[in-house]
């Protein structure tokens, strides 16, 4: 067993989230590995919307966003597959070098494709490692007794949870390996639901899009589709900027995942603040040069386009440097 | 002139319900905001704080739970769930009960394995267990039970369709609305006859924010109108009870002790497990005899008094008696 060492520092996006040990690493094909994470002291873990996803940190900076395949229903454990991509960014190849014993740093589970409270039946369809959520899906509506069926789409021999799907499913499991039966099957399924069935789908984005389309053509209404969209809840991390406080003589940097408001608190500015998510306007600042990027809920339209204040709790600088009257 | 100076104010021997109470004015006028801050961090006042945690339980909680449950029983319409929403409430029973356990470990425990829970209030001698997810394994189900542990109302939220939607609650204390009106409504529609919120947008504003809060997520507010007498039930239900007070306060020599500033905490938090929004309303009052004890309370709220727009002070139903209770606050 290796243990391998905490990065330095958690990431902005794992900030103000768990440390989490490995506590389990198991194949699921040749190329998706299950790697469960629990509390290093056994606690349990917080409770999640079916559906939802973790951000884990992997090496020393980056993140990727894997699905939980659970319930989420009091966990005392979380679960994500990951796909090894020869060509990503890293990040999967690094979560394939995990063993039992690694601890990682991982923000609180997220919700961005959440089950609707009022369907009276769930479709579920995905493609190769897009079966994660709707596993997730799949789980939390036979503990809430509501029915769910799934269409699955993977190459042969390359399916992950496959026997899991079966058998929380039964006959209510459609598996497909080609094009040409799922397009019929998909047809079938659209055309038989009734009217409080919510379809979801999970896969890569041309699949999710020719599902969606072909919903809409059987004029499905757009309320009752949900597809997995990672972290589009959630403001991205932006570019990193320059501020020049003119009144105190400053000039600092403003990195990528790092809000103004964080970056002038570092540095010793107090900035009255309340809610850090650009509602309360508290934390309104005025821009003598530069063109801020706006992100926030407070400022109208018309305040917005005259750019000459801006929340530094949220909103960022379309240029490379912003003058600030601070 | 003569200018009268209070003598030092001793904040030691100042009362629980004044130097816990939550004083919601910063300065000398009041208008609508989105006035929302995180959760669990302690606020201060000039004598005291509140909200270090999210449950507050108070000298009052027996008297108030009592009152809950005869307001219950004579009118049921203040509990209602709509289907779509039982997971929801059991979210909330496994949230908030665990919360309260923490917050409180002399007086409560929490205990869960799998759905099987143990809850234990010292309080009310109770010793429970139940099944989270089984509605029978509570008396009166989940939603009353949780009604005679916190002193809170109750709201649920459902978020669908990029709107939140009123569908299910628990609201005893309801200040000058009606809950069984407002279940099935949209965040919009409930807050359509609030003035100046819609022009100024606030209602969107607020609706955006909740929807993008994550599960887990915990922000904080508060809310404030006057009510006479220490009553906590001031719903449209009960308009015939209360109401012709309004009309004759302003003129009752009482008026210091029988009119109070009414303070809603209200507790903004996205379930875990479901996502549903709960919306909690703690209703705290202060006669305004105790709160002349604070000089700056006294100064701050009589001034926010004189000062309020005629349209707002109608809204909140105080506007035949805000004069007299202004005056007297700042005759101090």
């Amino acid at each position: 067993m290796t243990v391998a060492a905490l990065p330095i520092s958690p990431h902005p996006a794992v900030d103000g989230g768990l440390q989490l040990e490995v506590t389990n690493v198991s194949p699921q094909t040749d190329s998706i590995v299950s790697i469960t994470l629990a509390d290093p002291s056994g606690r349990k873990l917080p409770s999640y919307v079916p559906g939802s996803h973790l951000v884990v940190q992997y090496g020393g900076e980056g993140v990727n966003a894997y699905s939980l395949t659970g319930s989420g229903n009091d966990p005392s454990e979380y679960t994500i597959s990951v796909l090894r991509v020869e060509e990503g960014a890293g990040g999967s190849m690094a979560m394939h070098r995990l063993t039992a014993g690694d601890h990682v740093y991982v923000s609180r589970p997220r919700s961005a494709f959440a089950p609707a409270s009022t369907a009276t039946h769930h479709l579920l369809v995905a493609a190769g490692i897009g079966i994660t959520p709707v596993l997730s899906h799949a789980r939390a509506a036979a503990d809430h007794g509501t029915t769910s069926s799934l269409i699955y789409v993977y190459r042969p021999g390359a399916g992950a949870h496959v026997d899991e799907a079966r058998e929380l499913l039964g006959p209510a499991l459609t598996e497909c390996s080609n094009r040409d039966s799922f397009q019929t099957v998909l047809t079938e399924q659209l055309t038989a639901q009734g009217v409080g069935t919510h379809l979801y789908v999970c896969g890569p984005i041309p699949f999710m899009d020719a599902v969606l389309d072909h919903a809409r053509e059987l004029g499905w209404p757009s309320a009752r589709l949900h597809s997995e969209a990672f972290g589009a809840a959630e403001l991205d991390e932006g570019e990193p900027f320059m501020v020049n406080l003119v009144r105190s003589g400053l000039r600092l940097e403003v990195p990528a995942g790092v809000s103004l408001l964080d970056t002038l608190e570092k540095a010793g500015k107090s900035v009255p603040n309340m809610c850090r998510k650009g509602i309360c306007g508290e934390c309104v600042l005025p821009v003598l040069r530069g063109v801020p990027q706006h992100r926030d809920l407070y400022l109208t339209d018309q305040e917005k386009a005259e750019n000459t204040t801006m929340m530094c709790c949220v909103s960022r600088s379309e240029d490379p440097e912003l003058e600030l009257d601070l | 002139m003569s200018i009268i100076i209070d003598k030092d104010m001793d904040i030691e021997s100042l009362p629980d319900r004044i130097r816990r109470f939550p004083f919601p004015f910063s300065g000398d006028t009041y208008r609508y905001s989105a006035n929302v801050q995180p959760a669990n961090n302690a606020a201060a006042t000039d004598v005291g704080s509140w909200g270090a945690g999210v449950i507050d339980i108070d000298e009052f909680y027996l008297d108030e739970l009592a009152d809950r449950d005869r307001i219950l029983r004579r009118d049921p319409s203040r509990m209602q769930v709509l289907p779509h929403m039982r997971p929801a409430v059991w979210d909330t029973v496994a949230t908030l009960l665990p919360t309260m356990a923490e917050e409180n470990p002399d007086i409560m425990s929490f205990h869960r394995e799998g759905n099987n829970c143990r809850w234990q209030n010292k309080l009310q001698n109770l010793d429970v267990e139940f099944t989270v997810g089984d509605d029978d394994s509570l008396p009166d189900g989940p939603l009353r039970f949780l009604g005679t542990q916190i002193q809170d109302d109750i709201v649920l939220l459902d978020i669908r369709d990029n709107t939140m939607w009123l569908d299910a609650g628990l609201v005893s204390f309801a200040a000058d609305w009606s809950f069984g009106f407002d279940v099935g409504m949209s965040f919009m529609e409930i807050h359509h006859p609030v003035p100046r919120v819609k022009e100024e947008n606030i209602i969107s504003r607020a609706e955006q924010f909740l929807m993008r809060l994550q599960p887990g997520e915990q922000f904080r507010r508060t809310n404030w109108t006057m009510t006479i007498g220490r009553r906590l039930d001031t719903s449209t239900e009960t308009y015939p009870e209360w109401g012709p007070d309004r009309g004759t306060i302003a003129n009752d020599p009482d008026m210091p002790d029988k009119l109070h500033l009414r303070v809603e905490v209200q507790h903004l938090i996205r379930l875990p497990h479901t996502g549903v929004l709960l919306f909690l309303i703690r209703s705290y009052l202060l006669p305004l005899r105790d709160i002349a004890q604070v000089p700056t309370w006294r100064e701050k709220f009589g001034n926010v008094l004189a000062e309020l727009p005629e349209d707002m002070a109608e809204y909140k139903g105080i506007i035949r008696y805000r004069k007299a209770a202004s005056d007297w606050l700042l005759a101090g």
